[in-house]
């Protein structure tokens, strides 16, 4: 890949100068989608790691209209803004909601699900660090099986997070979102393309991005982009898209192993390969299930 | 033209915000000010308002709805009561410190447990430090009036703030009144469109609320709150001074002075508690008693310099709270006495809890608030702080 340039939109909506930390998986998701997004969209960021890493009053470095609001509030947010840029009778302008898993999965998720409910015109996009970061890492119910984090210590009575990952696209698809996504910051071009179908879109959407992020997950940080991309090689987070209904899943020649990907981050190194076995298996068997989504929703 | 309507307190609401070209309404039902969103959303459908009606699924969404709504650029209203109001707690902060000047209308009505659906102002007092203007209505006239008011002085630059318009649960949201509802005419020409300079704008991108650290700019910004209720409190009088030219009525001051700058002897209250008092007043009165009314409309921007002025003649002052500061005392009591405390004229102070929960304050209860702060003004010794009608002995109950 070295010296390759990606044929990305030029144009950077978001400055150098954040805060986040080295190698953080949130701030390339972030720069992706404003590529796709462009100049004439409207942020509203919830409590997350992105509500400090725009940076400290007066800077910012945002070259958007950007919105703090309070943690559980993100769709109702952009509900509003979307209700108000309706009343004046501006069309021409993207609505994002951006927030973290704990935003989205925990404390937001009444919020969205009334705003994909009433179908407001509205882009939800939620950054997937698997844990509260900004907080220091506590678990949420984004975090995956097996994963320390400060609230699910591993201790003489081992107690790693027990419960599986909640899965956020297919409770919006069960909303009947006309479009939902996955999407990883390791496949950029297809994380545009994602967004820029989102845009299209004459009501609300949602992107789920996998987001690493070194210092929650306990790995060096030039390894994000390699993790990311194990992640869905291994098919922990399948790629896939949700369209009306009808499934898409990006299918990879190239595979990756699942116990490698997890012995390479610190939140899992307490596994025992017998566990990280049988979490395997429901990798393979929600993969699987998957690809049976795409076969009956294409055909019918 | 103006027309006479018969309307209860809530429709009154609903017609001032129709009025006021309220553009975004989020709205959440909870008794009793559900009937203020009905009537909207009947306006909005029929055509009438154009508004855009956002069926939110909690008051919390609808006040994070409003705050940035309003941070877009459009004028906002919605309404709430008791479990709505204290659920959208957060968000009252965030409206108050994003400085939007969001309009709402409370209907007050006490918390559970156990239910109770009826007159308590224990939902907004419980708001008190959340930087909202806070106005108690006693008519339904003066709700319209009030919301008109309040959208043109929170709108204004140096101002941007939200306010809270109360109304008892019942006794005024499901009573009707005469109202004189102003055309629509009359009140565009009061009240111009929202169109703030800082907003929300693709073309003037703009951060709104980042970190601001305790070294630089919090503080600041909170003490521009505060210094904006301290305007406010200046407004509130002049605009209503431009409301009275302009509709040929009266809205008068943050408080209400009735027969009481020659009386000794005080009651201070608000809301609905107040017009039964007036009654009261005017027939002690008659008997030659020397009793008055000082009623507080608006609770933030707390009008401290008029009570001085009001209160400071008198031989005993007694407070009525509908609500109360458990732990403590009525949280309006607490009020006027930190008000009068650096006064040099400082009279006695009572304190009666009164209403709680709905409970009737008749003509007979204010009567004996009267009773009491006459034996009070005349040496009688007295306990700071009433329980009134309760059912039992007050003494073994307390
Ligand atoms: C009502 C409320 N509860 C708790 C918090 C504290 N808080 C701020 S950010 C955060 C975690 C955010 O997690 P997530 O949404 O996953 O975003 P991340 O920080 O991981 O990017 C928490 C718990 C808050 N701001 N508001
Ligand atoms: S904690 Fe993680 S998600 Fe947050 S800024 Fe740092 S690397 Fe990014
Ligand atoms: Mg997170």
């Amino acid at each position: 890949m070295a010296g390759k340039k990606l044929p990305l939109p030029e144009e950077e909506l978001m400055d150098p100068g954040h805060v986040g930390c080295l190698g953080c998986g949130g701030c390339h998701a972030m720069r992706y989608t404003l590529k796709a997004t462009g100049p004439r969209t409207i942020i509203s960021i919830p409590a997350c790691c992105w509500a400090v890493m725009p940076g400290v009053y007066p800077n910012t470095c945002f070259n958007i209209p950007h919105i703090n609001t309070a943690f559980e509030v993100t769709a109702a947010s952009i509900s509003g803004i979307r209700a108000a840029l309706d009343a004046r009778g501006i069309e021409d302008i993207t609505v994002l909601g951006w927030a973290g898993d704990g935003g989205t999965a925990d404390i937001g998720i009444q919020a969205l699900s009334g705003m994909v409910e009433r179908g407001t015109k509205a882009m939800y996009i939620m950054y997937d660090n698997e844990a509260y970061m900004n907080t220091g890492i506590q678990r949420s119910s984004s975090t995956p099986i097996g994963a320390w984090t400060t609230t699910t210590q591993v201790g003489k009575v081992r107690d790693y997070k027990r419960a599986p990952k909640k899965n956020m696209v297919e409770i919006m698809v069960a909303h009947g979102i006309p479009y939902t996504a996955t999407a990883n910051i390791a496949w950029p071009k297809d994380l545009i393309a994602k967004v820029k179908k989102a845009m299209a879109v004459d009501g609300p959407s949602f992107i789920h991005i996998f987001a690493p992020c070194p210092t929650g997950w306990r790995y060096p940080p030039d390894r994000t982009l390699e993790i990311a991309r194990m992640a869905t090689h291994a098919k922990i987070f399948p790629l896939y898209e949700v369209e009306n209904g009808v499934y898409t899943v990006k299918k990879f020649k190239k595979e990756a192993s699942i116990s490698e990907y997890m012995m390479m981050q610190g939140r899992f190194r307490h596994l025992t390969q017998e566990e990280i076995g049988s979490i395997s298996e429901s990798v393979v068997r929600w993969y699987d299930k998957l690809l049976k989504f795409e076969l009956m929703t294409q055909e019918e | 033209m103006s027309t006479k309507k018969v309307i209860s307190g809530n429709y009154t609401a609903s017609y001032a915000s129709m009025l006021c070209r309220a553009e975004v309404v989020p709205a959440y039902p909870i008794t009793p000010q559900t009937t203020i969103v009905e009537k909207i959303a009947e306006f909005v459908a029929s055509g009438q308002m154009k508004a855009q009606y956002i069926n939110v699924e909690s008051e919390h969404s609808a006040m994070a709805a409003c705050i940035s709504a309003a941070l877009t650029g459009v004028r906002t209203f919605t309404a709430t009561s008791a479990h709505g109001l204290v659920l959208m707690h957060e968000m009252l902060h965030w409206a108050a410190g994003a400085r939007t000047p969001v309009i709402m209308a409370n209907i007050n009505r006490a918390l559970a447990p156990p239910w109770n659906v009826w007159a308590d102002h224990t939902d907004s007092m419980s708001q008190r430090d959340t930087g909202w203007i806070q106005i108690y209505c006693s008519s339904n006239q003066e709700v319209l009036d009030t919301l008109i008011l309040c959208y043109k002085v929170c709108e204004q630059p140096d101002i941007m703030l939200p306010a809270m318009v109360n109304l008892d649960a019942f006794i005024l949201s499901h009573t009707s009144e005469v109202v004189d509802v102003p055309d629509q005419k009359e009140v565009d020409d009061f009240l111009p469109q929202f169109n703030p300079e800082i907003k929300l704008d693709v073309d003037e991108p703009l951060s709104f609320g980042t970190l601001a650290f305790p070294s630089s700019w919090y503080m600041e910004w909170r003490y521009k709150i505060q210094h904006a209720h301290d305007l406010a409190a200046k407004r509130l009088v002049e605009e209503a001074k431009a409301f009275e030219k302009h509709f040929g009525r009266p809205w008068g001051g943050l408080i209400e002075e009735y027969r009481s700058k020659d009386a000794e002897i005080i009651l201070v209250t608000m809301s609905t508690i107040a017009s039964t008092t007036k009654d009261v007043v005017d027939s002690l009165r008659d008997q030659g008693r020397d009793v008055g009314l000082v009623r507080i409309k608006s609770f933030r921007p707390f009008p401290t310099k008029d009570l001085r002025e009001a209160l400071g003649h008198a031989k005993v002052v007694g407070v009525a709270d509908r609500s109360h500061t458990f732990g403590n005392e009525g949280p309006l009591f607490t009020e006027v006495k930190g008000a009068l405390y650096n006064h040099d004229r400082r009279p006695p102070l009572v304190g009666f809890t009164v209403g709680i929960g709905g409970r009737d304050v008749l003509g007979s209860t204010i009567e004996g608030l009267y009773d009491h702060l006459e034996k009070v003004a005349d040496g009688e010794a007295y306990k700071e702080v009433r329980w009134i009608d309760l059912i039992g002995d007050e003494e073994e109950v307390v």
